[in-house]
């Protein structure tokens, strides 16, 4: 009992230190910030790297990121490979490798997001929905790995229920990871997010490998997700299936936003600022026109892009 | 096919390869103490030793190294006894070859067996604490010490030792398996396990650096490894961490480890049991190479080869059995 | 952030400076001790038995030899023994890993099997086996040495090369019609080059330490050698008398230059593979 007087006491003393920063945001978003579910204000992630001999080099994996996500709505955050999205999402959750420098600020809910909080909360309120079966661990059946190894009847009833909610059986929880379909994995690893009651979901890279009707499903299963009143961030290299999923859509170009907008904006060109990002719009298939296409082949925007933002 | 036959077959695959090596093994040592040019029979017989065998050892040894046979027909009358259970006579101590390697491997077996199992249990602890946190205080105390371990010389350990706990402590005896001129069967339990003591320390310590430097590497594999980092986004303690996922993928590798490192514990009581004097199977291979006990040598070599083998092959069996992924898939085929 | 680099940066130039001071020491030693040979030998038994003094900083053993001067004359023979026989054992492991790696399934299966029975029995047993092959003496320890130490970097290079073969370019040149041999030293050799002379470099120390071990226990050098070897198995009849001086200062110094050879190593794998060691 103790510890959690403790833990409302340094919530009280983050949050007054939140309130003083708060002020400026509330003067132009009057609206938003209440239901920030998370917010990310210029977030830098950069390495040390050693090359050859005595070369030395830092990488800026991810540079002044911003964007939020308010409860109940599904945020995707569209870039190309190598733009540093999932140390986004590692970021956050205060789980960045050891050799890692992270700058800038993360508030969940209102409230600073230090290292302290983000590893109380993680697994609990800030659930991962990782990419791959490389996250299961390979030497432990699917049923303790749901259940993170608790055995009391109430858990394992919840697990089997989550499960067959995705319709997986009950003898997957007996099963090795790697006994198990693309599709099968990808689910189990989005009821590991559902045996806890999230209030932020980040999804990474969730649907690559599955053909297009599977990929709609996962979609589906978050947009469940996010009616329940979670906010679920979704990180994708897919902008069409983030266009069909997400309320809006952050782009990244080199591990820098480029820009925001809602999703309905990518129908309209010109409701998009950004040349760039008028050039993905114009550059979807359904969007396809002999100008965006000519736009993005010639290389032209990238050639741009390198220029401004130094990749 | 189903499991089981997959399973066996799988199993028969690792003895046949394991009848192979030693095959090998026993050729490639009859080769190469083929081809010296000391002469067993001349330089280390002699004369009065010939006298004082028997007529048959003699025509023994005699078709084992008497000249003019061919040495392929040499290897395989040598072959022929040793499926017999007949390794020879050895030179140096006039007895049956097969009979002293049973003493001096009776004598080694608890020097080589607990400084197995101390060296490892060592080594694997040791590795885990370091691999838990790469770059970490314990990750460099370990790595230090086992670095340092390993550049040393196993006999200069054993010499340190004794220089330390025998010489200026006398704490323990300076040698040999049992007490100087007390009879045979008046020696004790307690006696043998009196003068076996520093021996195994030494050898344990010997033995240690590899299993921690390469338990140690695959922990830090783990610990780096995306699941690990899954369960602590799921908000795992490092202690569940550890003992959930950890100790699961990492015990594999290290039974693998420990079951290879026979041929390195059994390499380091050579020079072990020369320090401390103690006579066994490793000193009487030195004893044996410096004294051209050839048939000895030869004996020595294979069992120790084919404890080697038995060792892999049960490492490779194991892996087979306990992890699923070979054991439900790869195995079949 | 900028404190930040400048002591990585630091550190960097420090880890060279210090392989360079290693490395500078190892030769002054092997030079010092191949000069003073004849000084390791001279016996003078009005100063037997000194325990460590100014004058004779590691003391003198019974026949009034400056164990100081045996000291470095053995180290001395250690190294340049041990650069030999590490020299032709990575040949060796180089030449047997490509080709095995290259020539086919029934090469590849053939060096595997050796791989495994060099590794398979324990390695002194082996050095003493081809030291007793060659009538025992110096050559025995030569041969001995070169002989059993390239299984491991046979077997990374072997990998390595697999690794290679499915590598685009490799194909490339297949389909171009480019013979084996032709690809194995066009293409794989320099890929090779930062894991072969780090592993060169790693190769030096057992080396130094197996050759160490085999004249201790008898085989090789004559006992009047200054062999660091001979010198510690010598010093085994003195240690009940408690003349500790005659076993512990040329071990130390023993160990002493194997660590500073496997640091050098270290330091060079560094500079020219950083992708094999994290920092």
């Amino acid at each position: 009992m103790n510890i959690g007087i403790t833990d409302r006491n340094t919530d009280i003393v983050d949050r007054n230190a939140d309130i003083a920063n708060r002020d400026a945001d509330i003067v132009d978003k009057s609206k938003g910030v209440e239901n920030d579910v998370l917010k990310v204000e210029h977030l830098s992630v950069s390495f040390t790297q050693y090359g050859r001999g005595l070369r030395r080099r830092t990488l800026h994996a991810v540079e002044d990121l911003n964007l939020s996500v308010r409860a109940g709505e599904i945020v995707a955050v569209a870039g190309s490979s190598g733009s540093g999205k999932s140390l986004l999402a590692h970021a956050v959750m205060g789980i960045l490798p050891y050799n890692a420098n992270m700058d800038g600020t993360v508030y969940y809910d209102g409230e600073i997001l230090t290292k302290e909080r983000a590893k109380r909360l993680r697994g609990r309120e800030i659930v991962l929905v990782p990419q791959s079966v490389s996250y299961l661990d390979p030497l432990m059946k699917i049923g303790p790995q749901v259940t993170k190894g608790k055995n009391d009847a109430a858990t394992r009833e919840k697990s089997r229920r989550v499960l067959a909610g995705y319709g997986l059986s009950e003898d997957v929880e007996e099963k090795y990871p790697f006994q198990l379909s693309g599709g099968m994995i990808r689910r189990v690893l989005i009821a590991t997010a559902v045996m806890e009651t999230p209030k932020l979901v980040i999804a990474d890279e969730p649907t690559p490998g599955l053909h297009p009707e599977a990929a709609k499903r996962v979609m589906g299963h978050f947009r469940e997700i996010a009616d329940t009143g979670a906010g679920v961030l979704l990180i994708t290299h897919d902008l069409e299936l983030a266009l069909s999923a997400a309320d809006r859509i952050t782009v990244l170009y080199g591990g820098r936003t480029v820009g925001e907008a809602a999703a309905a904006d990518f129908l309209c060109e010109e409701k998009l600022e950004h040349p760039y990002m008028k050039a993905l719009c114009r550059s979807m298939p359904k969007n396809w026109n002999w100008d965006g296409y000519k736009l993005c082949d010639s290389g032209e925007i990238l050639e741009y892009m390198r220029k401004e933002y130094g990749r | 096919m189903t499991q089981k036959t997959g399973k066996l077959k799988f199993i028969g695959k690792q003895a046949v390869r394991m009848a192979v090596l030693l095959f090998l093994a026993s050729v490639f040592a009859f080769a190469l103490l083929t081809v010296s040019p000391v002469d067993p029979l001349q330089t280390n017989v002699g004369q009065t030793a010939l006298g004082s065998m028997s007529p048959e050892q003699i025509e023994k040894l005699k078709a084992y190294w008497g000249a003019g046979v061919p040495p392929v027909k040499r290897y395989l009358s040598w072959a022929a006894a040793f499926i017999r259970g007949d390794m020879g006579i050895s030179l140096l101590y006039r007895r049956p070859v097969a009979a002293v390697i049973a003493e001096k491997l009776a004598n080694s077996a608890l020097l080589l067996f607990s400084a197995w199992l101390i060296s490892g249990a060592l080594g694997f602890l040791m590795g885990i604490l370091a691999g838990k946190r790469r770059g970490g205080l314990a990750d460099r105390i370990v790595t230090g010490v086992s670095l340092v371990i390993a550049g040393t010389p196993a006999f200069w350990i054993g010499m340190v030792f004794l220089m330390i706990f025998a010489v200026q402590l006398k704490l323990f005896p300076i040698g040999l398996s049992v007490p100087i001129g007390v009879a045979a069967d008046e020696v004790t339990l307690a006696d043998r396990l009196y003068h076996a003591v520093l021996p195994a320390a030494a050898l344990s310590v010997t033995g240690i650096s590899q299993i921690a430097l390469h338990t140690r590497e695959k922990m830090i594999e783990v610990m780096e490894s995306d699941y690990v980092l899954f369960a602590r986004a799921r908000g795992e303690s490092e202690t569940a961490v550890i003992l959930r996922h950890g100790l699961r993928n990492i015990l594999l590798p290290a039974m693998t480890l420990q079951l290879s490192s026979v041929s390195e514990i059994i390499g380091g009581s050579v020079l072990i049991e020369q320090v401390f004097s103690y006579p066994g199977l490793g000193q009487a291979a030195v004893t044996a190479g410096l004294g051209a006990d050839v048939p000895l040598l030869l004996g020595i070599t294979v069992i120790t080869a084919a404890i080697v083998f038995l060792g892999n092959m049960t490492a490779n069996i194991l892996y087979g059995v306990v992890d699923p992924r070979i054991r439900e898939g790869a195995m079949r085929g | 952030m900028s404190t930040d680099r400048a002591f990585w940066k630091d550190r960097r130039f420090r880890m060279l400076a210090l392989a360079a001071a290693a490395a500078a020491f190892l030769l002054a030693v092997t030079v010092l001790g191949s000069v003073w040979h004849d000084a390791a030998l001279e016996t003078d038994f009005s100063r037997k038995n000194l325990a460590p003094c100014l004058k004779y900083p590691f003391g003198t053993d019974w026949m009034g030899r400056d164990m100081f001067a045996r000291t470095v004359a053995g180290l001395s023979l250690s190294i340049r023994l041990g650069i030999l026989t590490a020299c032709v054992s990575a040949a060796i492991a180089f030449v047997l890993g490509l080709s095995a790696a290259v020539m086919g399934r029934f090469a590849d299966g053939a060096v595997t099997m050796m791989i495994d029975l060099v590794m398979g029995i324990p390695h002194i047993l082996l050095l003493v086996l081809i030291s007793y092959a060659c009538g025992k003496g110096f050559k025995g320890v030569v041969i001995g040495v070169s002989l059993t130490h390239w299984a491991s970097l046979a077997r990374l290079i072997r990998g390595e090369v697999l690794q290679l073969k499915a590598s685009p370019y490799v194909k490339i040149a297949e389909k171009l019609g480019k013979g084996k041999l032709y690809i194995a030293f066009r293409h794989m050799a320099p890929n090779l080059f930062p894991q072969f002379i780090t592993g060169l470099i790693l190769l030096f120390p057992h080396a130094i330490l197996h050759e160490a071990s085999v004249t201790f226990l008898g085989f090789g050098l004559s006992p009047e050698q200054p062999a660091i070897g001979v010198i510690l198995s010598e010093s085994m009849n003195h240690l009940a008398m408690g003349r500790w001086w005659l076993a512990l200062f040329p071990g130390l110094f023993l160990v002493a230059s194997v660590l500073l050879f496997h640091y050098i190593g270290q330091t060079v794998c560094r500079l020219i593979d950083p992708g094999s060691v994290h920092e």
